[in-house]
This record gives structure tokens, C-alpha cells and sequence, in this order.
């Protein structure tokens, strides 16, 4: 697996490419400032929604147990999933006991992390995305490079191209409405046909013990409101105490991801219509880990909105799978070491701590901070490269003594002037698309000695 | 008022005119500046490379050279930045600023006798502008300012404008413009571009670091715009 400085590298060389990703996406981020700025109360909204997740999260197990018994008592079959291997088996044995074969779901990023397509697939059961990015990820066997907009990485004509391997549209089309309404005909055989429907979950209400989930196609309503059965998978951390809250955080929602003022479809569910089955999912996998860490429990804070996506210079220069994560962007950067330290070092390294993330963020994560802090933390558990270690110490040790530091500036100063072959090579990073400084004569120090 | 120069390493080093200008204009406007000579390097480097276990003896020289002074004042938002939030003593904490900081908010200048008859393009480095808080931020909804940009109202002369994007980062981000080499290099590219549409002769800035690296690609594609830091500009007779 490359890392993502590797990955990015790969993502770069294709600069047209690059530049088309990177203003697409500062476009959604333009369209957030220009709807954000209409909001006077816009900076208020933000601070009340970080208010509400962290009195629900210092609560968070009082709010879960209120949820369960609301929702059971509104006929809704509350499972609990310590991790993703006990969420698939669960979703799997609800599937088996209706004698599926095919299921419909629609945009859940909690089944990404858990991996449910693969594990269903190996199990021999046909699983559907109805969301049209989605879906084109699905068909290319890839994963979503973006949690908002799956798939962002790809432009009209590798859709088309897609499209006509997988539905047989004509080679060459690219016609965005001709595609879409190819996915639509497609899709519609597997909604009338599917009798289990797997949704997301945006919000889940600990007061009435209904969830809220919401999307622009309406994918989710029609997957849930034709199948005989409806599971909703959703980690614990999206509770929020009472209804009203949704005032906030939908305005928040919305606005902080697309630029729009409200999701096309904010869908209730509170219980399921006679016949139905409805099922709700409550996942941990990992999430009261980074609960019980300060630094990082901040985190859990996050409604999916992919603004920091949408915002980070680095996201829109490197693409969403230079991230290898489900989770992409700043906010992956901080949710993934929680779940492999070692395979996910690189992340947290992958930002230039600018601070636009956690200055877009609508529940106001200290992302840059957490970034930082996870750097701490997996230097600490001694995941850095040798090279990089040695360099550090003896960068530590040369800043601590000033004769040696003089003296290093000096020596390094001579060779820059007199020999820069030495560091103008390819060995040197810096140097490959950028020249080195002018090395002056003297320093500062040795100047200002003389002044005197 | 004991006031101190902080020269970061790099600046010493290889912006020796930096670290002169702000000596200068700190002179000019009446203040006895005085110069550590053992001064090194704040920590920053080790620090945001995970390694801020590593800094102690960094910390331990600077609080050595800098604890008698009533304000440490540097050229560089980051490097200050740095020593605001993570430098162990608090009397250290407390006592340093970045240089446009200090002479809007200390200072309280109101004229210079400067004079930089040039087009500009301004460049806000992140972590001044976000984190010291010297000019207001894109992504809030907050009234519009800048501190660097109030200081440059005071120079004759002297047009300056924004790029596009106005706060978007120049992607040098410390150890992250080699270990991150081609994304850094982008956003520069990108960066400097975005400057260049304006038809400017300097980008100027608050920090050495980002503008080291915005030279280093304008050199490498043979431009002759060249970089400034803003004392240079304040400085300028």
C-alpha cells in the first residue's frame, strides 16, 4: 500500500487532472463561505452544535439507553455491535433470516468502516448502492474518495466509460443527464425487487427515538419505504438528546457541505408501517476508545459534512484515496489511528496544520490540534522511520547548544556557496522543483557582532 | 520596556535582512533592542514532527537567553506561534510576539517613514493569520481586518493586493515540504501563480519560512518577482 505522500506524488503527475479536482471542490467550499455569510447568526450556530455534541457526549450513555427504550417502545429492534465484525454479523443474520439475496442500501459511511459490502459479498449476498456515486465507486470496484460526494475523483467521461462497460450506454456518452437516468432505470429493478434496504443514519433522537437521515436523491426513502425490512446502521456516536437540536444541526449540515440551505431529503424514522421491520444498529467499533482520550474525543463530535474535505489545500491536491482510509480528508486524519496506529502513521502528517479545517468545521473539532497531538502520540510509540529519528535527535542536539548550531550554520553556509552540488541534487527533496536559498556570507549574528 | 529580538535559525542563517530590518524599524520607532547571541531555534521543527518530547533543550536555551525581557518580538508567525502555545514557561508564553503584532497592538504605531513605491502581493501566512489572529479569516463570518495590512496603509507609495483565495495556504508547512515534497510543491506553484495574475514585482509576507518557499519556486520557473518580508517593506526608506 502506498502512503499518502506516495499516493499523492501518483495523483500530482496528472497536473490537469489536479487542477480539476482542486477548484471542483473549492467551488463546494466557495458555495459553504457564500451561504455561511448569509447566516448573521452563522458563528453562534456553530458554537451552540459543539455545545450540544459535548454535553451529549459527556452523556452519551444515558442518551443511548433513553434512545433504545424510545425506539423500542416505537417497534424499532435495537441491536448493539461492540465492533464491525459484530455489526456485519448482525446485519447478516437479519438478511438471512428474511432469505435475501440482493439488498439495497443507500450512503452509509459506518458500513465503509465496518467493510459490510465485502463481508456480505463473501456471504453471498448481492449488495446494491443506491447512491449514484455510490454506485459508479461500486461498479469500479473502488471506495469513495470523498464521504459527501463518493465520487469526486472522477469526471464526466470516466463515468460514461463506466456506464458502458456496466449498463451498456453507448461508448463515448458523457452526457451527465442521459448517465444519470441510465443509473435510474438500473436502480429501479433492484428497489422493486429488494427486500431488505440498509440506510445511514445522520442523527438518531434520544427523546422520541426516531433517526434522521438525509440525502439529496431520495434514495434512502425509496429503498426503506418499499422493502420489507429496514436496517439503519449507525455509530453511537450520532445521538443527539431532543428533536429541537435538528434545528441547529440541519441548517449546519447542509450549508457546511454542499452550500445548499437544507438537504433535499431530512427523512424521520420513528417506526416502522405495518408489515415493515426496522431495525437500528448501534455500532462502538472503537468510538469509546477515542471517547476516553481527551485530546481526541472531540472527534466524535463530527456530522459527516466533508467540509474540512472541501476546504484542506492538501485533500484537493492529493485526491480522497491517496488517504486509504473509508474516512478521507482532515477529519479521517484524525479518526484513523484511533483504529490502526501503525498502518495509519502517515495521516496525521499529511497537513501542512494550516487550520482551515477546524475554521469550517460546523461542530467546531480542533482538527489541526488533534492532528498535532496524534503526532505526538505515534512518534511516541516509536513509529517513526529510523532516519527520522536520528535526524531529530541530532536536530534537537544542535539547537541546544548555540557554538554548535553557529558553527553547523556556518559550515552549511560555505557549502551552499562554494559546493552547492551538495545539497542542489536529487537526493535533496527540497530541491528537486525548487531552488535552494541564496547562502549569504555572514549570518545575522556574525553581522550584527561586527556592528557593534 | 526590556525588549528582545528573537531571530529565528533559518532567518539567521539565510535571511540575515530580515533580521536586520526588524532591528531597524524596532530602532527607528525608539526601542533598545537587545540580541541574545546564544539564541538558536524555538522547537518548531521537532515539535510538529511528533517529536516535541525532543524539544528540552531547545526550550531550556531559549528561556536562557530570553527570560529577562518584557517582550520577545520576531519576524515570523510560526515560530512565535510555536512558542505561544508550547514553550514550558509561562513568563515566555506571555512575553513573545510577532513582529506586525507588536507594533499594531504594543507599539501602537500610527506612522512610519517608509516608502516602497511597488505593486505587492500580500501573502497571510497561515498560522499568523489564524492563530495570532493578525488579519480576519475567509472561513468565518467575522468583519473583515488586517494587521498587516494595517501597517502597509502607513508606507508611501506602496500598492498592495490579494490573490485569489486570500488565505489559502502556500503548502511549505515545515518538514511537511520535503516529507509531503509533491503536494507541497503544488500548493506553492498554485499559490504563486495565484500571486503572479496581479501583476505584482514582490509577494510579501509575515513569515521567512513560507516566503523561502514561494522563492524557491519562482526561481526555479525563472521569474523575476521576488520575495519580501513585510519589515523589509515597513523598513524601506
Amino acid at each position: 500500500m502506498l502512503n499518502h505522500a506516495e499516493a499523492s506524488e501518483k495523483f500530482i503527475e496528472d497536473a490537469e487532472r489536479t487542477t480539476w479536482h482542486d477548484e471542483t471542490l473549492w467551488f463546494v467550499r466557495s458555495k459553504r463561505d457564500k451561504v455561511s455569510k448569509l447566516l448573521p447568526e452563522w458563528e453562534a450556530l456553530r458554537e451552540q452544535a459543539s455545545s450540544i455534541k459535548d454535553h451529549t457526549l459527556a452523556n452519551l450513555g444515558q442518551y443511548l439507553e433513553e434512545f433504545e427504550t424510545k425506539a423500542q417502545k416505537n417497534g424499532i429492534i435495537v441491536h448493539w455491535a461492540k465492533d464491525a465484525q459484530e455489526h456485519n454479523e448482525i446485519v447478516h443474520s437479519i438478511i438471512s433470516k428474511h432469505g435475501g439475496k440482493a439488498l439495497v442500501k443507500s450512503k452509509s459511511m459506518l458500513t465503509e468502516e465496518c467493510h459490510l459490502n465485502e463481508f456480505l459479498t463473501k456471504k453471498g449476498v448481492e449488495v446494491v448502492d443506491t447512491d449514484l456515486g455510490e454506485r459508479i465507486v461500486q461498479f469500479r470496484n473502488e471506495v469513495p474518495s470523498h464521504i459527501v460526494l463518493p465520487a469526486i475523483h472522477l469526471k464526466k467521461e470516466d463515468v460514461g466509460e463506466t456506464f458502458h462497460e456496466f449498463l451498456g450506454t453507448p461508448k463515448g456518452n458523457k452526457d451527465p443527464q442521459f448517465l444519470t437516468e441510465a443509473a435510474r432505470q438500473h436502480l429501479r429493478g433492484y428497489f422493486l425487487g429488494a427486500n431488505v434496504a440498509i440506510t445511514g443514519v445522520n442523527f438518531a433522537v434520544a427523546e422520541t427515538g426516531e433517526f434522521v437521515v438525509c440525502t439529496n436523491e431520495g434514495n434512502a426513502d425509496m429503498g426503506a419505504h418499499l422493502a420489507k425490512v429496514h436496517i439503519a446502521c449507525m455509530g453511537i456516536e450520532k445521538m443527539i438528546p431532543k428533536r429541537k437540536d435538528l434545528g441547529v444541526f440541519l441548517r449546519l449540515l447542509a450549508r457546511s457541505a454542499t452550500g445548499q440551505l437544507i438537504t433535499t431529503y431530512s427523512s424521520h424514522f420513528a417506526k416502522p408501517r405495518e408489515g415493515q421491520e426496522m431495525h437500528i444498529v448501534l455500532v462502538d467499533n472503537g468510538r469509546t476508545r477515542q471517547l476516553a482520550r481527551d485530546e481526541f474525543r472531540n472527534s466524535l463530535k463530527c456530522i459527516r459534512c466533508a467540509a474540512c474535505f472541501n476546504t484542506c489545500p492538501v485533500y484537493r491536491r492529493s485526491g480522497g484515496h491517496s488517504y486509504h482510509q473509508p474516512v478521507a480528508g482532515p477529519i479521517g486524519s484524525i479518526l484513523a489511528p484511533n483504529f490502526d496506529k501503525s498502518a495509519n502513521v502517515d495521516l496525521p502528517f499529511a497537513s501542512t496544520l494550516c487550520g482551515s479545517c477546524s475554521n469550517v468545521c460546523p461542530v467546531k473539532i480542533n482538527i489541526h490540534e488533534q492532528l498535532w497531538f496524534w503526532r505526538q502520540d505515534l512518534m511516541k510509540e516509536g513509529l517513526a522511520p529510523l532516519g527520522k529519528s536520528l535526524s531529530m535527535k541530532g536536530m534537537a542536539f544542535v539547537f541546544s547548544n548555540p557554538t554548535i548550531f553557529r558553527m553547523a550554520g556556518y559550515m552549511g553556509r560555505l557549502v551552499m556557496r562554494f559546493a552547492p552540488f551538495i545539497v542542489n541534487n536529487s537526493f535533496n527533496p527540497w530541491f528537486k522543483q525548487r531552488e535552494m536559498p541564496d547562502a549569504p556570507k555572514e549570518s545575522f549574528q556574525s553581522w550584527y557582532k561586527n556592528r557593534k | 520596556m526590556r525588549v528582545a529580538l528573537f531571530v529565528p535559525c533559518y532567518v539567521d542563517q539565510f535571511y540575515p535582512q530580515v533580521a536586520i530590518a526588524s532591528l531597524e524599524l524596532l530602532e527607528k520607532l525608539g526601542i533598545e533592542v537587545h540580541v541574545p547571541s546564544n539564541q538558536t531555534c524555538c522547537g518548531q521543527p521537532m515539535a510538529n514532527s511528533g517529536f516535541a518530547s525532543s524539544t528540552e533543550g531547545c526550550d531550556t536555551n531559549f528561556f536562557k537567553n530570553f527570560e529577562g525581557f518584557d517582550y520577545i518580538v520576531g519576524p515570523t508567525g510560526s515560530c512565535i506561534l510555536h512558542l505561544k502555545e508550547h514553550h514550558p514557561s509561562e513568563k515566555i508564553r506571555k512575553s513573545v510576539f510577532e513582529i506586525c503584532e507588536f507594533l499594531v497592538d504594543v507599539l501602537k504605531v500610527k506612522s512610519l517613514s517608509a516608502n516602497f513605491p511597488h505593486k505587492i502581493g500580500l501573502h497571510q501566512s497561515c498560522h499568523g493569520q489564524r492563530f495570532l489572529r493578525l488579519s480576519s479569516m475567509t472561513e468565518l463570518n467575522e468583519a473583515p481586518f488586517s494587521k498587516l495590512a494595517q501597517l502597509l496603509d502607513l508606507v508611501k507609495g506602496v500598492e498592495y493586493v490579494y490573490p485569489e483565495r486570500a488565505d489559502e495556504c502556500c503548502g511549505f508547512g515545515g518538514t511537511f515540504c520535503v516529507t509531503e515534497e509533491a503536494v507541497s510543491v503544488r500548493m506553492g506553484q498554485d499559490r504563486v501563480e495565484s500571486h503572479l495574475k496581479n501583476e505584482i514585482e514582490f509577494i510579501v509576507g509575515g513569515d521567512t519560512s513560507c516566503l523561502m518557499h514561494m522563492e524557491g519556486i519562482l526561481k526555479r520557473k525563472g521569474s523575476k518577482v521576488q520575495v519580501k518580508h513585510i519589515v523589509e517593506i515597513l523598513n524601506h526608506a
